[in-house]
């Protein structure tokens, strides 16, 4: 038990124009959940990707109990007992559970057999799954478990666990921790990586810090504060949003029963929703991926345009408006999906500016743009926001996701909506252009702006919001005041853990 | 082993190199071509490239460049606007030949009459008209109905060359032609012929083509509009989501290019054609095809392509007679020459690497 299963030494592998690791060792033992905290860009993929033999590492040595390990690909990793469960699920929706699992293996027995062995794996590891299941009916947390018993299928010596939380419900993180304990228990190493300070406190057993490549530190997570954690990965101290308790103001807009079909296949449909937003506040939307939040965006911004009756703003019926018409009248939003979505790849950030702010700037005349004006805008944005790139006549798609979303953001603030409706406003962002982010939203709700933010990260919500919703498949909780909810709460509003008997009735 | 990279930027050197690297690798394959055909390939190049540009007969040529030249770069103008907004209209063709029966059939129709200042603009509208309502054919029906573009316009090209058979040969055909199918020579009536001097080339074909390209330049570069089409074609979602509106984008782009080819259609049956003929068009709506993406979709580089292309057209016919080298052969090489476009255009978004031992 004291031999390192996995050791890593000296790992270093570089990429043009930067060191994503630097010299990096540490050591995993067997029955150890170790976590692996860095912001983005620390170098956290890189590592995880070279221990999975997707990266071929410059130089430094990796070694398995004992022996020397050098995975050319993923499947001498495999082979060799390494699982991972990356953050974005690779699951093909239109098949059920047992064929998702089948598609991964090597050499799939016979899916009657198959069947019976998730069934087998998902009870002896507290995670219930019914093989025959269609993947696109199921819950994030719900395809989560498919992932994560695919790998246990392969039993695994380590466990790569990439952000696993960001998705489940408290409930559901509780669910996962207890499988990843008794995984703990028979000897599986985990390696866990996560933003989540308070997770990895309340399970792992040791840590290892990354900073810009390098090992900056370890320490024992049970021992060592969130926030001292925090500073350790940003090399800094911690800038924490604070905020003055306004007033609600008067009513901006209102959503009266709104029902719309999803335009998307395996979308959710929005069911009856109702919400006051009323200037100077914040209201936080809670709830696990796919439960309605493209959705509800998009209909607010007005890419879904819905019946006349259903969304009001200050009075007048704007269930018709295109979305520039409501930017016009102060509506703003940013959707989660940056690339392709809020914004365009392959258009420069000058081009990316008047996407969205042509109207409010006035960055057009008689149907002529003013493009000077429009890389002042983006020029402003860049400074405002911190944004990192040589330039506005840089591509969207060269910025690295966290500064693509403070480019995005920043562009919605700054045209000083009367209402912004922000998506994961902190998706991927380091933990200070987090902070920023929250801060700037802060700010402008404070200047009497009504901010709606959708969001699946609780702590976030609860930092920020005045008032609380959940959505759950398309429905819409009522707003309850943010102070005072317990997790528990939050939780149930949430839908509570995905139980396999909660009926799924889509519209 | 060889790999493709994703560049984070697409390379500047490469989006204006790689037309030129195709045309040379286009001269390299079709030498090699036309020596496997017992042509010496140094001379047929020249033949095709030098000859009508600088030989001895180039006064001959050259007004060919522009008569050539204008049709394509009208149509190519018109289908780069759909092409960059992910809008596939293939039917130019088909538009070309209903824009000129359209805007023949008024010239026909005031036959004697001499008032050119009412007969040739009318006739330019109605030319115009008809591309753009056999583009709205395909329009509607995606809007409408969703179909497929690329399909509706394609079926209907073969529609409008059959309705062209019929007039030629019927209600169009010339009272006074002793039989012979074909219209009466509108070329030869001041008020109909888009020629302003024969001489040069020079018809209104020409002034249209020139002015498309000068106006698609500020679509594109100034106005809100070629933002737009543009966004919708790299990014759909956040075009959605910035405002745009598809179903006016498809209708403005497919009546646009339709009303160019129709333009291009009409200027060429009433100058260099002269008659409604069985055959008057020659695949100008195709060509026209390679000549946008030749040009990039950029309305400079459509203008320089379509001069390009016209010269392989004109230097074909010259290769043609003085060395006997087969019409199929020059088609080939045209097409080559869009091959090797496409091929070289990689390297503007990707970059080749050597891969050294194995990496998944």
């Amino acid at each position: 038990m004291n031999d390192p299963l996995l050791k890593l030494s000296g790992l270093t592998k570089a990429y043009p124009g930067v060191v994503a690791n630097n010299d990096v060792s540490f050591d995993i033992r067997a029955g150890e959940v170790h976590a692996l905290l860095g912001e983005n860009g620390a170098g956290k993929s890189t590592l995880v990707k070279t221990i999975y033999g997707l990266v071929k590492p410059d130089s430094g040595t990796m070694t398995l109990e004992g022996a020397p390990f050098i995975p050319a690909e993923p499947r001498a990793a495999r082979a060799a007992g390494i699982a991972m469960v990356f953050q974005h699920f690779s699951l093909f929706e239109a098949l059920d559970v047992a064929e998702n699992v089948a598609l991964g293996m090597e050499n799939p027995p016979p899916m009657r057999d198959l069947a019976a062995r998730i069934k087998e794996v998902s009870e002896t590891y507290g995670l219930p799954l019914d093989p025959s299941r269609i993947v696109g009916d199921l819950s994030a947390g719900e395809r989560q478990r498919v992932e994560i018993i695919r790998c246990l299928l392969q039993d695994p010596k380590v466990l790569i666990m990439d952000e696993p939380t960001s998705v489940l419900t408290p409930q559901e993180v509780e669910i996962l921790f207890e499988t990843l304990r008794k995984l703990q228990s028979e000897g599986t190493a985990i390696l866990y990586i996560s933003h989540k300070l308070e997770e990895i406190r309340a399970l792992c057993d040791e840590a290892t810090v990354l900073r810009l490549g390098e090992v900056v530190g370890t320490c024992d997570p049970r021992e060592t504060s969130a926030r001292e954690m925090a500073e350790l990965m940003v090399g800094g101290t911690l800038h924490v949003p604070e905020r003055e308790i306004g007033k609600s103001g008067e009513t901006l807009m209102q959503i009266r029963d709104l029902s719309v079909a999803s335009p998307a296949e395996f979308g959710t449909s929005l069911k009856g929703i109702n919400l006051d937003i009323r200037a100077g506040d914040v209201i936080g939307i809670g709830g696990v991926a796919g439960n309605g939040q493209d959705e509800l965006l998009a209909a607010l911004s007005g890419e879904i345009r819905t019946q006349a009756g259903n969304i009001f703003f200050q009075d007048q019926d704007i269930g018709h408006h295109a979305p520039d018409a409501r930017r016009s009248l102060g509506i703003c939003a940013a959707p989660e999906e940056r690339m392709g979505h809020a914004a365009a790849p392959d258009m420069s950030l000058t081009e990316n500016a008047a996407l969205t702010a042509r109207k409010r700037k006035n960055l057009t005349k008689n149907g002529f743009i003013d493009w000077g004006s429009a890389r002042s805008f983006a020029e402003e944005i860049i400074e405002r926001f911190d944004v990192r790139t040589p330039g506005t006549a840089n591509a969207a798609r060269s910025l690295s996701g966290g500064n693509l979303q403070k480019f995005v953001i920043g562009r919605e603030i700054l045209q000083d909506p009367q209402v912004l409706i922000v998506n994961q406003p902190t998706w991927g962002v380091d933990a200070s252009a987090a902070a920023a982010i929250r801060q700037a939203l802060l700010d402008l709700a404070a200047k009497g702006a009504a901010v709606i933010v959708i969001s699946q990260d609780l702590d976030e919500l609860m930092e920020i919001s005045d008032y609380f919703a959940a959505l759950n498949e398309g429905r819409l909780s009522p707003l309850r005041p943010a102070q005072g909810l317990t997790v528990e709460e939050v939780g149930l509003m949430l839908g509570g853990a995905h139980d396999m008997e909660v009926a799924h009735v889509d519209a | 082993m060889l790999t493709l990279e994703k560049r984070p930027q697409p390379s500047q050197f490469w989006s204006y190199a790689a037309p030129l690297v195709a045309v040379v690798l286009t001269m390299i394959a079709g030498a090699a071509l036309f020596a496997t055909l017992g042509t010496p390939p140094i001379e047929a190049l020249s033949k095709i490239f030098w000859e009508p540009l600088f030989g001895k007969f180039n006064f001959f040529y050259l007004p060919q460049l522009l008569v050539k030249g204008a049709p394509l770069v009208a149509i190519a103008l018109g289908l780069s606007l759909g092409f960059k907004a992910g809008i596939w209209n293939i039917g130019a063709e088909g538009q070309y030949i209903i824009g000129a029966l359209c805007g023949a059939a008024v010239g026909l129709a005031f036959y004697p009459m001499e008032a050119r200042w009412l007969i040739f603009p009318l006739m330019l509208i109605a030319g115009a008209f008809g591309g753009f309502a056999w583009a709205m054919i395909p329009g509607i029906l995606r809007v409408k109905f969703n179909t497929n573009e690329i399909l509706v316009s394609l079926m209907l090209v073969y529609v409008a060359e059959q309705l062209l058979a019929s007039m030629a040969l019927g209600l169009m055909k010339n009272p006074e032609g002793m039989g012979f199918p074909g219209s009466r020579n509108l070329s030869q009536y001041a008020s109909s012929s888009s020629w302003i001097d024969q001489g040069y080339g020079m018809h209104w074909g020409v002034v249209i083509a020139l002015i498309a390209v000068i106006f698609a330049y500020i679509l594109f570069s100034k106005h809100i509009l070629g933002f737009q089409i543009k966004l919708a074609g790299q990014a759909p979602r956040a075009a959605a989501f910035s405002g745009v509106n598809p179903t006016r984008l498809v209708l403005f782009c497919l009546g646009t290019s339709g009303a160019l080819a129709g333009l291009a259609g009409l200027t060429e049956v009433s100058g260099p054609s002269g008659l409604v003929s069985i055959d008057f068009n020659v695949g100008y709506g195709f060509t026209a095809i390679i000549v946008a993406f030749l040009g990039r979709l950029n309305p400079i580089g459509i203008l320089l392509a379509g001069g390009l292309m016209a010269l392989t057209y004109i230097g074909g016919d010259v290769a043609q007679s003085s060395l006997g080298l087969p019409g199929a052969a020059i088609q080939v090489f045209q097409g080559m020459l869009l091959f090797f476009l496409l091929a070289v255009d990689v390297l503007t978004n990707y970059r080749v690497r050597m891969a050294r031992g194995a990496t998944a």
